[in-house]
């Protein structure tokens, strides 16, 4: 059911843990769909210099948290911003198609620390879209942010 | 080789061996039809015959009440669709209970569909229905009561017997599916009162794709598969001989010294939940403690999902089951652990492990063994374990 690629950010997932003080911190999704993502970044001069991951849920959620950690590790915040859930997909080579909103929460994730990172310093984040709050395709979400 | 445990027996069993033997003629040289007119297809009959009166035997049924169907979701179906349609002058009102099986429910939502009314009634914490609340949902409009004899997810076991007096009490039909109860529960039909009752073969170690409905005589019954005449014009299609045949073997061996086959498996159940409890933290027992199946066993691990503990389990080698959202393939975990109060992020965390007669004492040290390590590797990936005393 899931590619080697995904097996393998499951079995051995790159970047797990917290960073102290993180310069940013992202959290998306809720407990009662299932899975939730907290990405933490340490950002020096618009770069993200290291990143860590907690993740509540499935296979696929602890893949697809693993390997955002892996795509956004020394790029630029900018460019961290531009990674979409297919390109996270892709770098697994593939998702089934009921695990795809674990992709989304990825790319959530991401945003979600970068939008606090911007907030804590200042900046304007009505640039960056979608939605940062919600684990996508939950019809949960509305109902419930209880974590 | 590699360590292999199976402990997914509520999903389904090994074939037996000796089960295999007695269907193998009727995959080799016996291939006549059933239905054919010249001595050569005789034995293919026979076989059914004898299967039919296994079978019967077992649940102190009478052969001709015991109808072969492709399994049990067939039979659900049929029994609940039939009755509806049989009794529709009469009535149209079901009920039934929130811990079902899908055959069951997604039939019952097809019929609500079509005008009929259904009363889904609620379990306890335990998953035992109340009787009160089901004498009480009765009105003169119903027609069908269909209870599950045991959980699949959670084993409770249902008051079968006192359901079956309320029925009959009422004039009402009463069905159940017993596919989780055979060979774990000694069961009479005539003595529990049941007028319907779905079975298959796969769960105590016959072969898949066979089953059958019990349906006590005199019930009005609609076919549910149009066709030819086999099994009395009541169920069309050609007989899965050499199925059968395996089917009322494996409820042969099954249904004799129940007892006995209970106090092994429980056993290990037991060993296995009392380890469990212990050694990890934040776990809960979910489904009644002592009135339950024998081989289930349905843990709650907070702070952490179903999915991922099955996949860590599977490369340890053990094949178990969760009702985890993303085991069920939809966005909400198993509506069993749902209907028992579970909030939802306890019942993703949920795992099964259902015990069959292949098990041993050491499997379960291995499992708790394993359970052990990719609870806590699995936590510690966890936010929602971020702030959890550690234990």
């Amino acid at each position: 059911m899931y590619s080697e690629k995904v097996m393998d950010h499951f079995a051995n997932p790159r970047n797990v843990g917290e960073i102290e003080n993180a310069d940013a911190v992202g959290e998306v999704g809720n407990a009662k769909c299932g899975d939730i993502m907290k990405i933490y970044m340490d950002i020096e001069d618009g770069v993200i210099k290291d990143v860590k991951f907690k993740t509540f849920g499935c296979g696929a959620a602890i893949a697809t948290s693993s390997m955002a950690t892996e795509l956004v590790k020394g790029k630029k915040v900018d460019e961290a911003l531009e990674i979409t859930n297919k390109a996270v997909i892709d770098a697994l080579d593939g998702l089934p198609p009921a695990k795809i909103h674990c992709s989304v929460l990825a790319e959530e994730a991401i945003k979600a620390a970068i939008i606090d990172y911007y907030k804590k310093n200042g900046l304007d984040t009505s640039a960056i879209t979608g939605c940062t709050g919600c684990c996508s395709g939950c019809h949960s979400c509305s109902e419930s942010e209880e974590k | 080789m590699d360590k292999f445990i199976y402990v997914d027996n509520a999903a389904t069993t090994r074939l037996k061996p000796e089960v295999l033997d007695e269907m193998m003629p009727y995959l080799t040289e016996e291939y006549g039809n059933p239905s054919s007119i010249y001595k050569y297809a005789n034995n293919s009959k026979i076989a059914i015959d004898c299967a039919r009166e296994k079978i019967a035997k077992a649940f102190n049924a009478e052969p001709k009440e015991i109808i072969f169907t492709s399994g049990a979701s067939e039979a659900d179906n049929w029994a609940i669709k039939g009755i509806a349609y049989s009794l529709r002058k009469k009535g149209n009102h079901i009920i039934t209970t929130k811990i079902e099986h899908h055959a069951v429910l997604h039939t019952t939502e097809f019929l609500e569909k079509q005008g009929y009314e259904v009363t889904y009634l609620d379990v306890d914490e335990n998953g035992l229905i109340s009787l009160e609340q089901l004498e009480a949902a009765i009105t003169d409009k119903t027609i069908l009561i269909s209870v599950i004899f045991a959980n699949n997810e959670i084993g409770t076991i249902q008051p079968i017997k006192e359901i079956g007096e309320i029925a009959k009490k009422h004039g009402i039909y009463f069905h159940t599916d017993a596919v989780q109860a055979v060979g774990n529960v000694e069961i009479d039909v005539k003595d529990m009162n049941i007028d319907l009752m779905s079975l298959t073969a796969h769960k105590v170690y016959g072969p898949k794709g066979v089953g059958a409905l019990y349906v006590k005589k005199g019930v009005k019954l609609y076919p549910f598969i149009h066709g030819g005449g086999q099994e009395k014009g009541r169920r069309a299609g050609t007989e899965n001989v050499a199925g059968i045949v395996g089917f009322g073997k494996a409820i042969e061996l099954a249904t004799t010294s129940i007892a006995e086959k209970v106090k092994k498996i429980s056993e290990l159940r037991d060993l296995y939940i009392d380890t469990v409890l212990k050694e990890i933290p934040y776990v809960r027992l979910n489904g009644h403690r002592t009135q339950r199946l024998c081989n289930n066993a349905n843990v709650s691990f907070r702070y952490i999902e179903g999915e991922a503990l099955l996949l860590m389990l599977d490369m340890a080698g053990i094949c178990a089951s969760s009702g985890s959202a993303c085991t069920s393939g939809s966005l909400d975990p198993s509506h069993v652990l749902l209907a028992i109060g579970l909030p939802h992020e306890i019942a993703h965390g949920s795992l099964r492990i259902s015990f069959g007669d292949f098990n041993t004492k050491d499997e379960v040290y291995y499992i708790v063994e394993k359970l052990k390590g990719i609870v806590s590797r699995l936590r510690e990936m966890s936010p929602l374990y971020e702030n959890v005393e550690r234990k």
